[in-house]
């Protein structure tokens, strides 16, 4: 039954990307992403991790979604029209080469890695257990990737203002 | 205080709440057709026919026929036929009226040309609007029997200018009647003409 | 599992779900009691929607000197059924150019996500659906993914205004995400849980019986409240904040090029979602199903609720007949400058409040007075900066 659940959510989620790489309108990509991103959030649901499941959705499809959106339809000049340029062709050999070659190394590390089988069952990890982590020993890592991310807004909002000084009064 | 604008808003909006349910005032509507708003004494719709009196009204219409209103009328909506003989009008004389009096009031504009012109005030402006028919010409088409309406009506509807064209007939019947006795005395009160002229 | 204490009011809707659930086998008692629970939100939050929109006009129609529709039966109770026969019977046209899976997928994905977001809130006693530890964040995961069916909706139209709109109204509906959150924090902060009857179980105590310790009357708690109502009249797309969808703004903005069922679903899942953070705010604000007196316990729990959401409702009807709709700048500057900072500064106070909930008796007037005292200069301040650089209109005239 577990195993079920999980080879359908693999499915999806493996599907939803591949359609998401094969699809020449980049809006149905974007949200054929966003589907293979819900399907992550199943499978956290799965393993038992329910505030990792609704963060996920709350920050990946509620907030990237639209960054995706937005950068992908300010920079299409016509969105949803792909022409195929002969050096494409040429270069699908190189991708499928460089895909296979990352697939292997990564097949290759998975399998022969060794994941421990305890016997004992794995902890519920409640919110208030998350809490007490992020406020105790990995408060550092907190700080700082709160930091960061203050950083980047503070940068894309000077960015972002830059042409003000264009604009002139209007003299009315 | 940043709000107090938005709270005074709110205030109002509840005080129409409240008081549309006790106020008058603050429920302005006339739920139509059951209740009906009071027309302005001056709106007009359609022209229909003066009858004096309410228990004969085709006998006594002030129509005579004259067919000025008939040549008046811009769209010419009004089609009458004359009588071949003669009825006693209001004051008696013998006067010829409408066998036909016909008004198209789909083609009618209200212009009250027809009312300006009538020299016998016979035409005068309805205040009816729900005459809606189904009926796409002849529905439309109002004959002399649904144009008369007796002149209490017309005080109804239209009590100033009534009462003034009233008084004003009157006057004028009571001006009639005196040159008629005037001359009726004279006619006593002078001597009688030699019968046969010399010869 | 229904304790015998309760009254029977109280217990009649367990009863008459295990009633029902009593005719099925015993191994599908599980499965039929979710669906029971299914269908009832389905049945009540549809029949709410319907007299909601009927009681929306009448109020909006006396608050404006009308009477509102009263024409289909009496005082107008028919009408949202004319409604309904009238959305169906109409012509479902969909462009030739526009992106039809999409076209079609839209309103279905708005209202399934609306619909997701009722299944955490415990609506009486025994009355949750699913009883989430992290229920509080399942509602807005749920609750934001009905954005992306804003913007499927926009572009699948193939429709520059409709896409144009789509745009502002995804940029109203993120930004307004924020103080959303923000608000709730301090009520998570208070009761420890994230989990809506938690949070329920938390606000249940009376001080001499008559004074209940609902969230709404603490400082932080009532500041938070007004704040979480004006984020969640903008997360609804409601007056005032409904440029996206008004008539007068790009025709009907991302919903310009539906008609028929499609566009009754999307009103329908507005309607839901003001009907879902109205009950979110019941839950973490006024108490939930509480009782707001010891001695009122008496009427059951499902009733307090529905009369706390009843007057939560009738409280947006009541701010949209009032206020005009507010410009795309003035929402954005509204919620970035005034309703984040204050929304930060109310964390603030909530934490200090907790902080001192052990103090002793002369101090709790100390606690009462800085936490008001705080919050008030931040919105005295924040309203002074969002007002400021307005001053009486200038005008100028061409020389003569």
């Amino acid at each position: 039954m577990m195993d079920f659940a999980f080879a359908l959510i693999a499915f999806l989620l493996l599907a939803s990307a591949a359609t998401a790489m094969a699809l020449r309108n980049i809006i149905h990509s974007a949200l054929l992403l966003v589907v293979s991103w819900f399907a992550l959030a199943l499978f956290y649901l799965w393993a038992g991790a329910e505030f990792a499941a609704f963060a996920q959705i709350l920050i990946y499809a509620g907030a990237i979604s639209m960054v995706v959106l937005f950068a992908v339809l300010l920079t299409q000049r016509t969105p949803g029209n792909f022409i195929l340029i002969p050096e494409s062709r040429r270069r699908a050999l190189a991708a499928v080469l460089a895909g296979a070659a990352v697939a292997a190394a990564i097949a290759y590390a998975i399998l022969n890695a060794s994941f421990p089988v305890g016997s004992t069952p794995a902890p519920a990890v409640t919110v208030r257990e998350l809490g007490i982590q992020l406020m105790g020993p990995q408060a550092a890592a907190l700080l700082v990737v709160g930091a960061i991310l203050t950083v980047a807004l503070v940068g894309a909002v000077v960015i972002a203002a830059q042409p003000e000084k264009l604009q002139r009064e209007d003299p009315l | 205080m940043f709000g107090s604008g938005l709270l005074q808003g709110l205030a109002v909006t509840a005080k129409n709440f409240v008081g549309s349910f006790h106020d008058p005032k603050r429920m302005v509507t006339t739920e139509y057709p059951e209740q009906k708003t009071k027309l302005p004494e001056a709106y007009r719709n359609f022209p229909f026919l003066v009858a004096e009196t309410a228990e004969d009204p085709m006998g006594t219409l002030r129509c005579v026929a004259c067919q000025i209103c008939e040549k008046e009328c811009p769209p010419q909506c009004i089609y009458i036929e004359k009588s071949k003989d003669k009825k006693p009008d209001a004051t008696g004389k013998m006067q010829i009226y409408p066998t036909v009096f016909d008004i198209d009031t789909s083609v009618c504009m209200s212009c009250q040309i027809c009312v300006e012109v009538c020299p016998f005030d016979a035409i005068e402006m309805d205040q009816v609007f729900e005459i809606a028919t189904a009926d796409r010409f002849n529905g439309l088409m109002l004959r002399k029997e649904q144009l008369t309406k007796p002149n209490s009506y017309f005080h109804e509807i239209h009590p100033n200018d009534a009462r003034e064209i009233d008084a004003r007939l009157a006057a004028d019947r009571k001006a009639a009647e005196e040159k008629a006795r005037a001359a009726a005395a004279a006619k006593a009160a002078a001597p009688p003409k030699p019968s046969a002229p010399p010869p | 599992m229904t304790p015998t204490t309760d009254s029977f009011l109280e217990r009649a809707p367990l009863l008459l779900r295990d009633w029902i659930s009593g005719f099925f086998p015993a191994a599908l008692r599980g499965v039929i009691n979710d669906l029971i629970a299914i269908l009832t939100i389905l049945a009540v939050f549809g029949t709410l929607f319907a007299f909601l929109t009927l009681a929306e006009r009448k109020i909006l129609g006396r608050i404006q000197n009308r009477p509102g529709p009263n024409r289909t039966g009496p005082f107008g109770l028919l009408q949202p059924f004319a409604d309904g026969i009238k959305m169906l019977t109409k012509e479902d046209i969909v462009p030739r150019a526009a992106d039809q899976l999409l076209h079609f997928l839209a309103p279905v994905a708005l209202v399934a996500f609306s619909l997701l977001t009722f299944a955490v809130i415990p609506y009486g006693r025994h009355l949750v659906p699913v009883d989430l530890d992290a229920g509080v964040l399942y509602f807005f995961a749920a609750s934001a993914s009905t954005e992306l069916a804003v913007f499927m909706a926009g572009w699948a139209s193939h429709n520059k205004y409709s896409l144009l709109a789509a745009m502002r109204a995804l940029a109203q509906l993120i930004s307004y995400e924020l103080p959303l959150l923000l608000s709730i924090v301090p009520v998570v902060l208070a009761a420890g849980s994230l989990s809506p009857s938690g949070i329920v179980a938390a606000q249940g105590a009376w001080t001499l019986d008559v004074l209940p310790h609902w969230y709404v009357f603490t400082p932080w708690g009532f500041a938070g409240f007004v704040i979480f109502l004006v984020s969640a009249l903008a997360e609804s797309n409601r007056s005032p904040f409904d440029l996206p969808e008004a008539e007068s703004e790009l025709v009907a903005g991302h919903l310009t090029e539906y008609s028929g069922f499609k566009y009754a679903l999307f009103f329908m899942a507005e309607y839901f979602g003001m009907c879902a953070l109205s009950s979110l705010g019941v839950t973490l604000f006024l108490g939930g199903w509480q009782a707001p007196c010891a001695f009122l316990e008496f009427i059951p729990s499902y009733a307090w609720f529905g009369a706390k959401l009843l007057g939560l409702l009738l409280g947006f009807i009541w701010i949209r007949a009032t206020l005009p709709r507010l410009r795309m700048d003035q929402l954005m500057r509204f919620a970035w400058k005034f309703l984040v900072p204050l929304s930060l500064a109310n964390l603030g106070v909530a934490a200090l409040w907790r902080l001192g909930a052990g103090w002793s008796e002369p101090l709790q007037l100390v606690r009462w007075a800085m936490a008001i005292a705080i919050l008030a200069t931040a919105f005295f301040l924040l309203g002074r900066k969002l007002s400021s650089g307005f001053g009486p209109r200038v005008y100028r005239y061409a020389p003569s």
